[in-house]
Formats: C-alpha cells, sequence, structure tokens
C-alpha cells in the first residue's frame, strides 16, 4: 500500500529523466492502472514486501511467546491493546496470529509475491515479447490481489480478531463463530480476501500460459527457453488447475457457514445447543483444501527452481546440467503433485488404504527431487564460480531444499507420519523446504534481476551480511524443531508447560526465539539496500552478470515494448556458458552460429 | 522516560551503521573496487562457505546428541517399537544423503570458486549418469515403501476380537471417556441428546446402553498386554487423540467415528520405575488445532495390570451412566428438547419413577 506508492514515485521520476516521449499516457495509467509488465511485477514485488514484513512481524510476536512463556507483555499492549491480558499474550490472539503468519506468507508472498514478480517480470523479457499476452487482465490480477490484500489487512484490526483456525482452515472450528471468536468476522473476510486472491491468480495464471505458448520471439523453441519460463510456466499451469478447486472448497464453505447447509458440517453439539446440520463431511474439506494445498507448495517452490537454475548456471559459468533432466524432473514434479495430497491427512480418518496409496506416490516425488539436486551439485563442479549475492542465496537454496526435503520421506510415509504428524517436525521440514528455501530463491531473483528492474546495481557487501546472518538465522531456528519435532510437541500450542511430557526443551525454544528474532532485525539490513540502491545504487550496465538470456540485451531501462528496435531472433538455448572455442565465457542467445565458429560443437555445424 | 532513551539509542545505532555503510561505499569507490568484476569478497565468501560446513555441522551434530535424552520418547506399545525402528532407519538413510550432498555442496563452492586464469569445464549433459542418479534413489524409496506398508497395514488393520473397548470423545476444551461395561458393546449415542447432564448424547433406551460407564474426568485406565481399541469420535470441532508414547495419533471428527487400536506394553508404574520419575503419568494430548483451550487438553492414561485392570472395572460398574442419569435428571428446558426428538426423555422419566 504505502509502500507501493513510494515504487510509483520512483518509476516516475526515472522516467521523467528517460522517456519524455510516453507524455500521451497520465500518470495514473503509466505507475498505478499500469499495463505493463515490469510495473506489475514491481507493483507486486512491493506488496509482498510490505506482506512478507507483516507476516516476520506476526512470527516474531507468537515466538516470543513460545521462547518466553513465563514473561509478562504488558510493554506490547500499546501495539496490541486489549489482545494483551493482563501481561499475557491471549490465547486465542496466539492462534490468529499463526494463522495470518500462515495464510500471508504462503499465500500472499510466496504466491503472490514470489510468481507475481518474476513471472511479470522475466517471461516477456525472456522470451523476447513486447508484453504479457493481456495487458489489461495482468492489470486487472494486480488489483484483484490488491483488494484481497486489503480485506486481509483490514481483518487485522477487526475487534473478534482475524481468523484464527489455522491457515488450513478446517471446519467445523472455522465455520463456527461460538468455537472460536476469530471464526466470525475474521473468517468472513478470510474466505472473502481468498476467494478474490484466487480471481487474480487465475487471471495471471491463464496470461502467463498464453504468453508463453504464444509470443516466444523468432527461434525460441520450448526446447531452447531459459529454465525460470518452463518453471514459471508449470507453476501457472499448476495454479490453474488447483485454486478453483479451493475456490469451491471456500463457497462451500460460505454456504455452510451463512446459509446454513451442510456441506462439512454434521452431529455437532457447540456451546451448549445442537445444530441442526447432519450428513456433511470434515474430512471432504480436507481433500478439497490439500488438492489445491500440495501443488500450491509447489506452486511456491517451481519458480524458486527455476530462478536458482538460472543463478547458478550464470554465476557458475557453465551449462546448468541436464538441462533436458532438469525440465523433465520438473515435469514429473508437476504431475505428481496433484496426486499426493492426502499424506496431510494419514490421521484424519480416512481409509487406511488410501494412506498406503498415497504414501508411495508421495515417496516417487523424492525421486524427481533429488535429480535436480544432483544435477545443481553437478553445475557446480568444475564452475568458475562468481559469488554474487544472488549466487550466494542459490547455493544456500539447495542446501535448504536438500536438509528440508530428505525430511519430507520421513513425514510422507504412512506409519511414520502417526506419531510426528501436527508436530514441530512437520514445522521445521516445510519452513526449510518450502518457506526458506523459497525465500532464499526469491532472494537471488531480486538480487540477479535488480539491475534489470530499477537500472541500478545493489551493494553487494550489505547483500553478503543480509545473506550469512540469514543463512545462519535460518539453519538456527529450524534444525532444533526437528529435536522438539521428534520429542512429540504438537504445532499451535500456545504453550507447552501444561504437560509433563513436554515440559522440556525450554531453552531450546529461548534459543530459537532470538535466533529468529536476530534473523528477522536482519532483514531490515536488505530492505534498507534495496530502497537505498533504487535511488542511489551505482547504475547498471546492460549486462553486468554477463548472462546469456535475452532480457539482458535490452536497454538499461527498458522502456514499454522492452526492445527499442525490432524484437531478438533466438539462435541457441541459453546456457553456453565457458564453450570451448569462444573468446568470451559466454554467448548470449541471439548469437547466430555465424558468428561463433571457432566454438561451434559438430551437430551445430549445419546452422552455420 | 527510558522508551525515549531507547528509541534515541536504536536511532543512534542506526546512524551509526548508515555512516559505517557510506564510509565503506566510498572507500570502495576510492580504492576502485566498485569497478572491477570479481573482488576479493568471492575469496571470503567461498571461504565462509567452509566454514559454515564445518561449524554449522558440527553445532548440529554436537546439538543432535545434546538433546538425545529429552528427544527420544519410551516406547509403551507393540507397534512403537516398529515405527521408531523404520524412523531411526529412515533417519540413518537420509542423514547419510544429507551429510554427502552438504559435503559436496560447500566444498564444490569453495574449490570451484572464481580464479582468473581458470575457465569452467564445459560439460552440459551426461546421459549415462542421469540415469544412475534417478535409478539409485527409485531403488531406495521402493525399499522405503515396502516396510513402511508393512508397518502401516500391520497398525491400521482391524482390531482383535478380544479387544478391549474404549471411546474417547473430544469436546472444547476436555476429553471425556466412557467404557462399554460387560456386553463391550457401546450404547447409541445422538448429539440431539446432549446436555448438561448427558454429556454423551447417551440413548437409554438401547439395550447395549444400559451398562455403558464413564471414565473418570482426569484419568483413564486401560490393560496391559492386551489390544485396547480406542473409538474416538469428537462432538463439536475436529480435535486429535495424541498418545505420544504408544505412538498412537488419530483425529476426532463430528459425525464420523474414527478408531485406533494398540496394544500397551509396559504399565504405569513400570514406566515410573524405567524414567526414575516417581510422578510419571501417560499423558494424552490434542493434535489438531480446536480453539483457545487447544493447548490444555491434557488427559491422563493410566496402564494397569491386566488383574488391577479388572479390579477397577469391577469397582466402577455400579456407577453406570443409566444410575447417574437417574441420580440428577437432565433440567426440564433439555429435556423437553430431548423429547421433542426422539422421546428419549420419556424413558428417562420413567426409569426415575421406578
Amino acid at each position: 500500500m504505502s509502500s507501493t506508492d513510494i515504487l510509483h514515485k520512483d518509476v516516475h521520476l526515472e522516467h521523467d529523466d528517460h522517456h519524455d516521449d510516453h507524455h500521451d499516457q497520465s500518470f495514473l495509467e503509466k505507475y498505478i492502472f499500469s499495463q505493463d509488465h515490469k510495473v506489475i511485477a514491481k507493483q507486486f514485488l512491493f506488496a509482498g514486501i510490505f506482506w512478507a514484513i507483516i507476516g516476520g512481524l506476526l512470527s516474531s510476536l507468537f515466538r516470543m511467546q513460545l521462547g518466553f512463556p513465563e514473561a509478562t507483555f504488558t510493554f506490547m499492549e500499546p501495539l496490541l491493546g486489549k489482545w494483551v491480558d493482563g501481561g499475557k499474550l491471549n490465547p486465542e490472539f496466539y492462534l490468529a496470529l499463526v494463522t495470518m503468519h500462515g495464510t500471508i506468507m504462503v499465500f500472499f508472498v510466496l504466491t503472490a509475491g514470489l510468481s507475481g514478480t518474476f513471472s511479470n517480470f522475466l517471461i516477456p523479457l525472456q522470451i523476447g515479447a513486447r508484453d504479457m499476452a493481456s495487458g489489461f487482465m495482468n492489470m486487472l490480477s494486480f488489483w484483484f490481489f490488491f483488494v484481497a490484500s486489503v480485506i486481509m489487512f483490514y481483518s487485522l484490526f477487526l475487534e473478534t480478531g482475524p481468523a484464527g483456525g489455522g491457515w488450513t482452515v478446517y471446519p467445523p472450528l472455522s465455520a463456527l463463530p461460538q468455537a472460536i471468536a476469530g471464526s466470525g468476522t475474521g473468517m468472513t473476510m478470510w474466505l472473502i480476501s481468498m476467494a478474490l486472491f484466487i480471481v487474480s491468480q487465475l487471471l495471471g495464471g491463464v496470461n502467463y500460459i498464453t504468453t508463453v505458448i504464444n509470443m516466444r520471439t523468432r527461434g525460441l523453441s520450448m526446447t531452447k527457453l531459459p529454465l525460470t519460463i518452463w518453471a514459471f510456466f508449470l507453476t501457472a499451469v499448476l495454479g490453474l488447475l488447483a485454486f478453483p478447486v479451493l475456490l469451491s472448497a471456500a463457497l462451500l464453505l460460505i454456504f455452510d457457514r451463512s446459509f446454513g447447509t451442510s456441506f462439512f458440517l454434521s452431529d455437532i453439539y457447540v456451546a451448549g445447543e445442537a445444530l441442526t446440520n447432519t450428513g456433511g463431511s470434515p474430512v471432504l474439506f480436507q481433500h478439497l483444501f490439500w488438492f489445491l494445498g500440495h501443488p500450491e507448495v509447489y506452486i511456491v517452490i517451481l519458480p524458486t527452481f527455476g530462478i536458482v537454475s538460472e543463478v547458478i548456471a550464470t554465476n557458475a559459468r557453465k551449462p546448468i546440467f541436464g538441462y533436458r533432466a532438469m525440465i523433465g524432473s520438473m515435469l514429473g514434479i508437476s504431475l505428481l503433485s496433484f496426486i499426493v495430497w492426502a499424506h496431510h491427512m494419514f490421521v484424519s480418518g480416512m481409509n487406511p488404504f488410501l494412506g498406503s496409496v498415497f504414501m508411495f506416490l508421495t515417496l516417487i516425488i523424492a525421486v524427481p527431487s533429488a535429480v535436480k539436486v544432483f544435477n545443481w551439485l553437478a553445475t557446480l563442479w568444475r564452475g568458475n564460480i562468481n559469488f554474487t549475492p544472488a549466487m550466494l542465496f542459490s547455493v544456500a537454496f539447495v542446501s535448504l531444499f536438500i536438509s528440508g526435503g530428505v525430511t519430507g520421506i520421513i513425514l510422507g510415509n504412512s506409519a511414520l507420519d502417526i506419531q510426528l504428524h501436527d508436530t514441530y517436525f512437520v514445522v521445521a521440514h516445510f519452513h526449510l523446504v518450502m518457506g526458506s528455501a523459497a525465500f532464499f530463491g526469491m532472494f537471488a531473483g531480486v538480487y540477479h534481476w535488480f539491475p534489470k528492474m530499477f537500472g541500478r546495481m545493489i551493494d553487494e557487501k550489505l547483500g553478503y551480511v543480509h545473506f550469512w546472518i540469514t543463512f545462519v538465522g535460518v539453519y538456527l531456528i529450524f534444525m532444533p524443531m526437528h529435536y522438539i519435532g521428534i520429542a512429540g510437541f504438537p504445532r499451535r500450542y500456545y504453550s507447552w508447560t501444561g504437560f509433563e511430557t513436554f515440559n522440556k526443551f525450554m531453552d531450546m525454544n529461548t534459543f530459537i526465539t532470538v535466533a529468529a528474532i536476530i534473523a528477522f532485525a536482519a532483514q531490515f539490513i536488505f530492505l534498507f539496500n534495496f530502497f537505498y540502491s533504487i535511488f542511489r545504487g551505482r547504475r547498471a550496465t546492460e549486462n553486468p552478470w554477463k548472462s546469456n538470456t535475452l532480457e539482458w540485451t535490452t536497454p538499461v531501462n527498458p522502456g514499454h515494448g522492452n526492445w527499442p528496435g525490432p524484437l531478438p531472433v533466438v539462435y541457441r538455448w541459453p546456457y553456453d556458458y565457458s564453450k570451448p572455442g569462444a573468446p568470451q565465457d559466454f554467448i548470449p542467445q541471439n548469437v547466430p552460429y555465424s558468428q561463433t565458429q571457432s566454438s561451434n560443437l559438430p551437430h551445430e555445424r549445419d546452422t552455420e | 522516560m527510558i522508551t525515549i532513551v531507547v528509541a534515541l539509542s536504536i536511532l543512534l545505532l542506526l546512524v551509526v551503521l548508515y555512516l559505517l555503510f557510506r564510509i565503506q561505499v566510498l572507500a570502495s569507490i576510492f580504492k576502485g573496487s566498485y569497478r572491477r568484476d570479481i573482488g576479493k569478497s568471492n575469496k571470503v565468501n567461498a571461504i565462509l562457505m567452509l566454514v559454515f560446513l564445518f561449524v554449522m555441522g558440527a553445532l548440529f551434530v554436537w546439538s543432535f546428541m545434546d538433546s538425545w535424552d529429552d528427544m527420544v520418547l519410551p516406547i509403551a506399545s507393540v507397534h512403537g517399537v516398529d515405527i521408531d525402528s523404520m524412523f531411526w532407519l529412515t533417519m540413518a538413510v537420509i542423514g547419510f544423503v544429507f551429510a554427502l550432498t552438504h559435503i559436496l555442496l560447500f566444498i564444490y563452492s569453495y574449490k570451484y570458486q572464481h580464479q582468473e586464469s581458470k575457465r569452467a569445464y564445459y560439460y552440459p549433459h551426461n546421459n549415462k549418469i542421469e540415469i544412475i542418479w534417478t535409478v539409485i534413489p527409485a531403488v531406495v524409496m521402493a525399499l522405503l515403501v515396502f516396510s513402511g506398508w508393512k508397518t502401516w497395514a500391520k497398525i491400521t488393520s482391524p482390531a482383535p476380537e478380544n479387544a478391549v473397548v474404549v471411546e474417547i470423545m473430544g469436546k472444547q476444551f476436555n476429553w471425556l471417556v466412557r467404557y462399554p461395561g460387560a456386553d463391550n458393546k457401546l450404547g447409541h449415542v445422538k448429539h440431539t441428546l446432549i446436555d448438561a447432564t448427558n454429556e454423551f448424547g447417551l440413548d437409554l433406551n438401547d439395550q447395549n446402553a444400559k451398562d455403558d460407564f464413564p471414565g473418570e474426568p482426569s484419568a483413564f485406565h486401560v490393560p496391559k498386554g492386551t489390544p485396547v481399541l480406542l473409538k474416538i469420535r469428537a462432538r463439536d470441532v475436529i480435535h486429535s487423540v495424541f498418545l505420544p508414547h504408544f505412538r498412537v495419533k488419530m483425529d476426532a471428527v463430528p459425525g464420523m467415528p474414527t478408531s485406533f487400536w494398540f496394544i500397551p506394553t509396559k504399565t504405569t508404574s513400570e514406566m515410573q520405575s524405567e524414567t526414575g520419575n516417581a510422578n510419571f503419568q501417560y499423558e494424552l494430548a490434542c493434535t489438531e488445532v480446536c480453539g483457545r483451550g487447544h493447548f490444555a487438553m491434557k488427559m491422563t492414561m493410566i496402564v494397569d495390570e491386566p488383574e488391577e485392570y479388572q479390579k477397577w472395572v469391577a469397582s466402577q460398574q455400579k456407577k453406570t451412566f443409566s444410575t447417574q442419569l437417574q441420580a440428577a435428571p437432565a433440567d426440564s428446558t433439555a429435556a423437553v428438547a430431548v423429547n421433542s426428538t426422539s422421546g428419549a426423555a420419556g424413558a428417562i422419566a420413567s426409569a426415575s419413577k421406578q
């Protein structure tokens, strides 16, 4: 909101300097209701950053409660008002914090902030298109997201609090305001916001898919696409197929809440009253939710697969190892992501036979994931690595993806999930593999494409400091959570001290909280660097990372239409780094083979 | 006053940091390192990668070993042994992969850092290697899936005929327990029959309900060495039964009864001597978020020797629901409500006259 305003002012200044030829567009058309994919990408980025700060702040609040359960939080009264009750955090408010942290991070930051930014920014630039297939739909996509954001943000300030039934909003809890205050107006706003959010995702997704299929420049076949585009393309396909199912779940839940239907409610006696609902199934909601929910984690992580592959290849100065295997594994992961959802439901009471099927399908995903990791390692092998901040975040991404990914093999096993389901082991697992890893991928993307976005370089030294504090911090936060999870500590607990079994690891929880707050504080280094560099960073050159892809053939500040002259023509794949015989260690995609006779491989000679 | 001082010192700190940053920028412009493509920082980062591997690796190993005693819960059920052995076997497999890939990742990062004289090795693909590292994980996964299937099938198989049936019902925010009595059959329940005294909504017209008796509010008993079948349900929102020492977890879903059976292997007093904690109790926790009191839905499960358990059952059998509901009949409004739906209240009323 306020942050997007800053963006528009900035872009406004920049453009006034260089692009007076666009004077036929008003300020509003150019920077607020813009149909330019680059402006929309920045709008998503700024909104994502805004939400990430809110999401991080909420997690710091509830970590305070977990790390210092005996402390009094009177000093937070000015901020939280009546949610601090006699110096203690209100337990329902604690649940609301956890719920909103999850919702914000998964949907508003790592879906809209990540795909919205990089799919919008990179798809036209990397496929050699002037803009998205439909600039108008693209603009609508952002503004639906904006309205969804306003509603979700407003719900934080409701007197009964925002939604508090967990980000998975399982009914009946989420359907019954008698059961928890957050299921009143807070939940209504949550559902309306998510419905709008889904509309935004679909508008964006249709556009991304259409653009990639139809608008690639001459010579750019699907097998010459950068892996980023493959990743964004598959992400959009996943979103397009999965989000409507969440919309249907949300609609049915709205019916149950407001119009007396019984899709998810049955045989309930709550708050001294037997409800008339009968015949519904809460497990049905879980099936619908996770049919989106599981592809959703891949919607979060796939774009970063692409970003990281691109950044690693560029900075290791090597072709990505196994380009086709990388595409194949992404295709495999995308396909499998639709048939594993019930591994979130092993102990939900569903038929155990389903448990065996979903265990089998789930563990298959480990294979393409392992292939990706090995390919990244092989790309680093015998490279000539330039540790830009983007590269550091990418290497760390691989580390986090492994650390979080291997425990998925445990949780995907239904027999082992009995003990670990809904414990901190799960929290540790997904925060590493899709939370932190996706954040690291996003940071890699921001650091890497910052020069193209803003025409200036982001400060490297601050980037290094930001990276190392964050990387160490993330491991210090989430590694110990595995131990707490193995000991059986349940999730979403306001306090564990009531149980003898869980009355330990006090110091560990304090330690995690301190690490979390330090890691959160370190993000302000990034924020400073980001905003400072937009205005005062060193001026960028056209291709600062000596990269092969098409976006680096545009001017430093690409205008509307991206290329001033004709669109570039593509002759080769994007990973011709350090090709033997070539004078430089990179050959951009738009260089024809006829100009690189010294480095052409035997099968490339025909195309000279 | 103190707030102002804190705010001022934070402000000062930020100003100092900003100045340091400016000095660094100006110095690097002066030295010209801004113009160099790849500077000394590259080496520093490469070394830090190696340092990270060793320091964080050592910290991980140490903290893991240090947490071992707190982390590993003693096992008190038959299938718990299977689950734990499979868990630690899988941990060993993934631990190996985790260590191997991380060593490679950080060593490569260090070893192949940028060198002016060198050029990267152009090596775009090798299908043989791809096949090898596809097949090996696939085989390992297949083995894990098979062992998982075996254990899962055993755990989720139908409960043996002789299983002791115990019903546990979640509600905001505690657990209620019901025993089937001598016939080992739980009586029919209906949520519309629930009121302040008939918390289960028990239908006393049902023959099977006559000898049902409730567990005590804070603790319930099960025998050691025989299969125990927990019949699980919820009456308001979803809860989840979690018995960490027994490796038992199952959601309690309103409108959809679930179950889980297991064989306890150690009585509470045996576990008290094993852990050296005279106050040890098996605790039951809720693991599905259910509202304000989610974190406080605690109940104790007491595992008795079979003889003690029989004695306890005998002492409880006089306290059936039917005798208790007769002693304290439902209040009139609830009785009317119940009457209108099923007529069970009439049965209660006539029973109380006898």
